[in-house]
């Protein structure tokens, strides 16, 4: 195959600069001023310290609160990644199935992406409050002796609930899209062939659908690490018991609050590579099974 | 060309008149008061710039104490640092332990202003932000402290007073629980109950003189007393006689405002938002004290924030900052602050004035703090200077929460508290060289 080359040899270089010059600014340099400050211990305020090598790293997961953090991360991001999906699945295939006052449904479904996470946050901290909040009052009825100021187990309910439902609207337009972009005729066909609508749905579309699907798993990982941040911050700060503290809000808390720059530039360190890892792993074992 | 050169005449006429233009001086001041507070601070500024014609202040806000503390740091490392800064209680030891950030007030005003004098100040507030010698490093700003704050009409429902002592409370609580009220809840719990339960008890709360006399490595919270005072808490939450609703300071205050609870700890510059949202008729008191651990309750410590005057910069802004320093802390302007706030007065003659303006016999409970702050206070009731206090909060919080849910032992939350404070302290101490 002949290989297509630009006329000119600084051309590609001259367009794809000003991307580069985005990653580099923000970025690149960011990530090693984190990585230089994750060996370093030093005062916020006049930068005298030392050196310490590994040192931060090492107090970081000699730190029990990390490691309570860094379960609640997981389960918290594979429960909010899993469920939103699936309901979002479920509920696109249903949209696309309407016939009638179909843009009504989108339009309501869609509705809560314009919720910044932090604004959902807001509204679940209402939603929760004692003996006010209406899910607060539903829940206390059904005999549940629900506190999520005090207890982890009801704090992480309440906030992978407002993250699930913030996060179930972006996935339903990515999914709907992906069904909608899967041809008629190839539909029509599989109906012909097969009478049970779930078997269609799982041999026929779900593979189908699959590029879209790993898409939103990617992203959904990445929302889930970084973007309930503000639901986080806004509904409990990590509490009861650091129970609720994600890694990148444990970040937020140590450096931000707490000015430790070395302990929490190792930690941004320590998540950068995880977060890496694992879209690597998701790339690397999940897509080669996607036909594109 | 002769109207240009009559204009130019006419013009050097006109400077001649005005004399040589008076430049103001103009100093920046970052402060963490919103709302209501933000509008007090605002209304100090206007006055201060309209008593005097050499500077300008601008104050502004730049959202909470961690916030502008941190949008501080930062602009001081740009070089771009405010002439004043609000710092917090817990933030205090990273900004006076970073030498050479700060110049310290009390040298200050006596290189730029008035003559510093400790004795001015209430004792309470003296020694929180001043180094070992009792020269003062931070302007003490809004300056509270906790105080007991009891339902009138529960607690003669339940046919009890308000309690002086622990021991006292341990009587009254079943009487208040009889009478369908959970008797106590309190917020802050690090604050209240631990820093301030060892300055009433005149408590050790950690080495070197709790690190004023150098950089403190070892926290003392798991001495007996408070592992007694958190083993009492624990089998009075159990009892139904004290009630824990969650971490936040509005969490616990909240159920005293719905009469829920009988009685609340919390500060004495509650007292604003309490009178403005509660329906009822309420008193304040001390915080109470353990009569078995001390013969007489001490002082407690302020909480909030000071000023700091930021490094590096002219003489002519220090001798601004200076100037309004010393306009702050003139009895009519700190009158005006614990009238509209109420934090409490920081000097003695502010103190006078609020009395002999009669402003205590109308308004008792605004007195309660200032009280406690001038009891008799021991070795142990000057303050505490600790790194990273932020994230130690954090840990102590954390292990509360879990002894309060029952997921944790008394002593073994107050062993995690010790280790994990102590690792805190030590990174901490490597940080100051």
């Amino acid at each position: 195959m002949k290989r297509q080359q630009f006329q000119h040899p600084y051309l590609p270089y001259l367009l794809v600069a000003p991307q580069l010059a985005i990653i580099l600014v923000f970025f690149v340099w960011p990530a090693a001023q984190a990585v230089y400050q994750s060996f370093r211990l030093e005062d916020p305020l006049m930068g005298i310290g030392e050196f310490v090598w590994f040192d931060n790293y090492a107090s970081v997961f000699d730190d029990r609160q990390y490691v309570v953090s860094f379960v609640f991360t997981i389960v918290f991001s594979t429960l909010v990644a899993v469920s939103s999906m699936t309901i979002a699945l479920l509920l696109a295939v249903k949209a696309d199935g309407i016939l009638h006052g179909e843009s009504a449904y989108k339009v309501l479904l869609t509705w809560v992406y314009a919720v910044a996470p932090a604004v959902a946050g807001i509204v679940g901290t209402f939603l929760f409050t004692r003996n006010l909040g209406p899910l607060y009052n539903l829940l206390v009825s059904t005999g549940w002796t629900f506190n999520p100021q005090v207890n982890v187990f009801d704090a992480s309910f309440t906030v992978i609930l407002v993250s699930v439902w913030k996060q179930v609207s972006v996935n339903f337009i990515y999914f709907l899209a992906g069904l909608q972009s899967i041809p008629v005729a190839v539909r029509e066909a599989a109906k012909i062939d097969c009478k049970s609508e779930f078997r269609r749905f799982w041999t026929i579309t779900l593979p189908l659908l699959a590029p879209t699907g790993f898409f939103v798993l990617v992203i959904n990982v990445t929302y889930a690490f970084f973007d309930t941040f503000g639901v986080i911050d806004t509904m409990t700060r990590g509490a009861p018991a650091g129970g609720t503290s994600t890694l990148v809000y444990k970040v937020y808390q140590d450096g931000f609050l707490g000015l430790d720059l070395g302990g929490s530039s190792a930690q941004s360190v320590i998540l950068m590579i995880l977060v890496l890892v694992l879209t690597a792993v998701q790339f690397r074992f999940l897509e080669r099974k996607i036909q594109y | 060309m002769k109207s240009l050169r009559t204009l130019a005449v006419a013009a050097a006429g006109l400077f001649a008149v005005s004399g040589p233009v008076h430049a103001a001086t103009e100093i920046t001041f970052w402060h963490a008061m919103g709302g209501q507070l933000g509008e007090t601070v605002n209304t100090i500024a206007k006055e201060f710039n309209a008593s005097q014609s050499d500077v300008v202040l601008t104050p502004v806000y730049k959202g909470s104490y961690e916030e502008t503390m941190t949008a501080g740091i930062a602009a001081f490392r740009a070089g771009e640092a405010p002439n004043i800064i609000q710092i917090f209680d817990a933030g205090a030891a990273t900004i006076i332990n970073a030498k050479g950030a700060v110049k310290p007030v009390a040298g200050l005003l006596n290189e730029f202003g008035a003559k510093f004098n400790a004795e001015d100040y209430i004792a309470g507030v003296r020694y929180f932000y001043a180094d070992n010698d009792g020269q003062m490093i931070g302007m003490p700003f809004n300056s509270s402290t906790p105080v007991l704050y009891y339902n009138k009409a529960a607690l003669e429902k339940a046919g009890v007073q308000a309690p002086k002592t622990w021991e006292e409370f341990e009587v009254a609580a079943p009487k208040l629980k009889a009478a369908g009220f959970v008797p106590l809840s309190q917020s802050h719990t690090p604050w209240i109950l631990s820093e301030n339960f060892h300055s009433r008890h005149n408590l050790q709360m950690a080495d070197d003189a709790n690190g004023f006399d150098g950089v403190a490595t070892e926290i003392m919270y798991d001495n007996p007393d408070m592992i007694m005072m958190f083993t009492k808490l624990k089998s009075w939450l159990d009892d139904g006689l004290y009630g824990y609703y969650g971490t936040k300071w509005g969490d616990n205050q909240k159920p005293f405002i719905d009469e829920e609870v009988a009685m609340w700890l919390g500060s004495s510059g509650s007292f604003g938002g309490l009178k403005a949202s509660a329906k009822f008729d309420f008193g304040t008191t001390y915080l109470p004290y353990w009569k078995s651990v001390v013969s007489e309750g001490q002082r407690t410590f302020i909480g909030g924030a000071a000023l700091f005057a930021m490094s590096g910069k002219t003489d002519a802004e220090y001798k601004a900052t200076a100037q309004f320093f010393e306009y702050l802390t003139k009895p009519e302007t700190q009158y005006f602050w614990h009238r509209e706030t109420g934090y409490v007065p920081i000097t003695e003659a502010a103190y006078e004035l609020a009395k002999s303006d009669g402003y205590y016999t109308a308004n008792p409970d605004a007195e309660v703090g200032i009280q406690q702050l001038s009891l008799d206070g021991g070795e142990w009731t000057k303050g505490y200077r600790l790194g990273y206090y932020v994230q130690i909060r954090d840990v102590m919080q954390r292990e509360y929460d879990k002894i309060f849910s029952g997921a944790t032992s008394v002593p073994d939350a107050f062993k995690a508290i010790k280790e994990d404070s102590d690792k805190l302290l030590e990174r901490f101490a490597k940080t100051v060289n």
